[in-house]
């Protein structure tokens, strides 16, 4: 029986084969999958904000990418999976409203995204696919069985990464 | 715990929840007088919400909503969102328009600056009630407008309040026509630190 683990914002999950991991309407926020292909393991983080050092408040380790990879990480590797073997796919980090004059508030989910490449090539773990940007939301879903990335939208249809 | 919203007193909650009557006063009646039809609207709700659940209040990240966004500048920046479901907002667009109803099934750009106009309009009797109170002069931006899942609308403002806390001061008023069932939700979220100029400027700090 395949499960459907739901991840809520600022929320990260793992499982294994044959759950699904998914995640609902993700707008600036940035969905990162990783998977490890030969255990069939995989997480999925749904992060609004790269980096804690620059929050007042960080009592949320999920909310951020820089904290809530490394624990993602660590509970993947618990349940068999190997570091060297897990490759990460990437969407999310739309500008959902458009102004004329756009400050660094709107665009947010650019700076998200580019603050998740430059983590994970930190944490040296290989972006194969990604989906990001545009003004548009995504629900994300991550197939356990076979590491696929759902990405469904409103306006744009799906897509699999 | 850090967030300063959780350290509101029933004093304080009352007085934000009394400015959200009068501004969502405000609102109800352009709304009222623009389409003709008379409007109800429920008593401000003031919740404190962990921000993962903020989208719950308007039928899950899922649900299928157009939202109208305006910043609000002055001396207490906030956000104003006005969140309509979709088939609500479709219905508002025929009535503005003057067409069937249940002729609209997509907008043209047309009607989207219709809904825009409305969110401007709202957000502007809301703001007057605000700074009336406040004796703070609050302005709106140009109103944007988006139509989508409810998370993503959403996740623009609660990723601001994101950077100071893990909960969400939301002030919200639902709106409903009263013969046809058309349904709006307006939100007033203060950034952080807008709050305390707010409580500040109406006698309730502490």
């Amino acid at each position: 029986m395949s499960e459907l683990i739901k991840v809520g914002m600022a929320d990260y999950k793992v499982g294994s084969n044959p759950s699904s991991l998914i995640s609902y309407g993700l707008g600036s926020c940035v969905g990162i999958a990783l998977y490890d292909t030969a255990a069939k393991i995989g997480g999925l983080a749904h992060i609004m904000l790269p980096d804690s050092t620059q929050a007042r408040s960080a009592e949320n380790p999920a909310k951020f990418a820089n904290t809530a990879l490394p624990l993602m990480l660590d509970e993947m590797i618990k349940l068999g999976a190997a570091k060297k073997r897990i490759l990460a796919k990437i969407a999310g980090g739309a500008q959902m409203f458009t102004f004329a004059n756009a400050t660094d508030v709107m665009r947010v989910g650019e700076r998200n995204t580019e603050a998740v490449r430059i983590l994970l090539k930190k944490m040296d773990i290989k972006i194969i696919a990604d989906d990001t940007g545009g003004n548009y939301g995504r629900t994300v879903v991550l197939h356990l069985d076979t590491g696929i990335y759902l990405i469904k939208t409103i306006a744009k249809g799906e897509k699999e990464l | 715990m850090s967030d300063e919203i959780l350290k509101l007193s029933m004093l304080q909650l009352d007085a934000l929840r009394e400015i959200g009557n009068v501004g969502a006063g405000n609102s109800a009646t352009a709304l009222s007088q623009i389409i003709n039809r008379k409007i109800d609207m429920t008593v401000p709700k003031i919740a404190i919400l962990p921000l993962g659940e903020v989208p719950d209040v308007v039928g899950g990240p899922d649900a299928m909503v157009a939202g109208v966004y305006l910043r609000v500048f002055g001396p207490a920046p906030s956000s104003i969102l006005f969140l309509l479901p979709r088939d609500s907002a479709f219905y508002l667009v025929d009535m503005l328009m003057g067409r069937e109803q249940g002729h609209t099934t997509s907008l043209n750009s047309m009607d989207e600056s219709a809904l825009m106009e409305i969110g401007n309009i709202l957000a502007g009797a809301y703001l007057n009630a605000l700074s009336h109170f406040t004796s703070l002069t609050l302005l709106p931006s140009i109103p944007a407008l988006a139509m989508d899942m409810a998370g993503a609308i959403l996740s623009v403002i609660l990723i601001q309040l994101g950077q100071m806390g893990d909960h969400a001061l939301v002030i919200e008023t639902e709106f409903t026509t009263e013969s046809d069932g058309v349904k709006g939700h307006f939100f007033l979220i203060p950034d952080p630190g807008s709050l305390n100029t707010i409580l500040a400027a109406i006698g309730v700090k502490e």
